[in-house]
């Protein structure tokens, strides 16, 4: 039997109070893809990424990861609510997020923030997960920072030690909300360099990106969101050089 | 060493007796506190209504009237209850109010109320990023309560939590009211019978500034630690 997809989504809408931002968004990966998700702003593109764990519910649609459909039911007011907390709890651990203000845990060491979801949530020996987390910080690069506090360390610095934590979980699909958004010019390089190459290690990834080499580059599938809805979606090839949205081509013209 | 005529370890049992009253006052106003903002911040209705209730009715009640209505009060309570168990199941039940654990009580639940809305205002302080960060990792609700929004409350929480202390340590006085011979009491008696009030407050006035010197220094170092990993200034 053929290993389930690591994550399927199908036909996702998400409503706030009264305004339609998602109107049905369905994308397939299978492993090792990368997928980027592009567009201006308020185009639905984060709040996607958001409905994949679940930090939002989405208001129609199934989310399916690695074959295990997530339930949902109904609160009293009639909302769709998740039907199984720990069911949560448990596909949030194999979905690690990377944000785009990095959130690492400003009260904790790197290695501490590293190691307290593998030790907490996923019950890994410490000892174990002490070791993982060591490779990890090596692999990002900023194992000597292994012990300073995020607030002592630049932006790019932070966010490769959040993806050090993200990596920490041996995720089956990697989530990055805008990773170099909230960083410096020079400190953006850094960021896509590591990301780069855990494509190349062939990782499952969803990232919502305004860098478009990365996208060209790097993904195997692109997805253009405008208004809540796909406009464009294939390889990067066809989404790049020969779009048939009319938006696309706008949104790939130089701006100045 | 100024002479006590004979009241020295009246005295001194009187300062054990407010030692003890704050710090017990003190560990049941800081539960009684987490758990009152846990309820307001629960988005329960009935939790939040329970404790809304609360601290409204606490902070606009004096000190020494909650005091007097809890002591005399209590005890007049347990009495109807007693009466009424025995004449109607006759089942054995009494408790004479103690007025140490009337003050402990007492103290407890007021100052509960201003722990409450300390640490209310503290788990609000929380950038909302970090508790996002931990439930997009699978963490409970409770482990997010333990590991993230305590440990990161508590630099806001601290100079809140060591004003209501201070007040909460100078409020112990109110005791001797109640008939509990805590230092003010024994002083009290002392001063009246020698008529040497100055003799006998100044040296109690000087162990509460020396009780509030030594926590303060306490607090500072706490809060050095809660404040690990701030960049202070910036």
């Amino acid at each position: 039997m053929a290993e389930p997809a690591p994550l399927i989504c199908r036909d996702i809408h998400k409503t706030f109070d009264q305004l339609e931002v998602l109107k049905g968004i369905s994308l397939e990966t299978r492993k090792g893809d990368v997928v980027s998700l592009i567009g201006s702003s308020g185009s639905g593109k984060s709040t996607f990424l958001r409905c994949i764990n679940l930090l939002e519910t989405p208001t129609a649609g199934d989310i399916i990861v690695h074959g295990d459909p997530i339930r949902f039911t109904e609160n009293r007011k009639g909302e769709r609510i998740p039907a199984d907390n720990r069911q949560v709890e448990l596909i949030r651990s194999r979905l690690s997020m990377v944000f785009q203000s990095f959130n690492l845990w400003s009260h904790m060491t790197v290695l501490e923030n590293i190691i307290e979801a593998p030790v907490h949530v996923l019950k890994v020996p410490k000892k174990e997960a002490i070791e993982r987390a060591e490779a990890y910080l090596h692999k990002v690069g900023i194992y000597e920072r292994k012990d300073y506090y995020p607030a002592q360390m630049s932006g790019g610095q932070q966010q490769r030690a959040a993806i050090a934590r993200a990596l920490a979980m041996e995720p089956e699909v990697m989530l990055f909300d805008e990773p170099t958004s909230a960083l410096d010019p020079e400190l953006v390089g850094e960021v896509l360099k590591v990301m780069q190459s855990l494509a190349e290690e062939g990782r499952t990834m969803i990232v919502v990106t305004h860098e478009m080499a990365f996208a060209r580059d790097v993904s195997t599938q692109v997805l253009f969101l405008h208004q809540g809805v796909i406009e464009e979606q294939g390889t990067p090839d066809k989404v790049f050089n020969n779009p048939d949205s009319e938006r696309m081509k706008q949104f790939l013209a130089p701006k100045f | 060493m100024i002479d006590l005529k004979g009241y020295g370890p009246a005295l001194a049992e009187g300062a054990v007796v407010t030692v003890e009253l704050a710090f017990l006052s003190l560990a049941l106003s800081i539960t009684l506190g987490l758990l009152g903002a846990s309820a307001k911040l629960s988005g329960n209705r009935f939790a939040h209504g329970v404790a809304a209730t609360y601290t409204t009715l606490i902070r606009g009640v004096p000190d020494l009237v909650m005091m007097l209505l809890f002591y005399y009060g209590g005890q007049v309570m347990v009495n109807t209850l007693s009466d009424y168990l025995w004449y109607n199941h006759e089942i054995e039940f009494f408790f004479q109010f103690d007025p140490f654990i009337s003050g402990v009580v007492t103290i407890g639940l007021i100052f509960g109320a201003y722990m409450t809305e300390t640490f209310r205002g503290a788990f609000l302080a929380v950038e909302s990023g970090q508790i996002e960060a931990a439930r997009a990792y699978g963490f409970s609700r409770w482990h997010t309560f333990r590991r993230i929004m305590v440990p990161q409350m508590l630099r806001h929480a601290l100079p809140g939590v060591g004003n209501n202390w201070q007040v909460l340590l100078k409020t112990t006085a109110l005791v001797s009211i109640i008939g509990l011979t805590d230092m003010v009491r024994v002083a009290e008696e002392a001063a009246k019978a020698e008529r040497m009030p100055f003799h006998f407050f100044i040296p109690v006035a000087a162990v509460y500034l020396a009780l509030t010197a030594v926590t303060e220094l306490f607090i500072k170092w706490l809060d050095k630690r809660a404040n690990v990993g701030v960049v202070q200034g910036g």
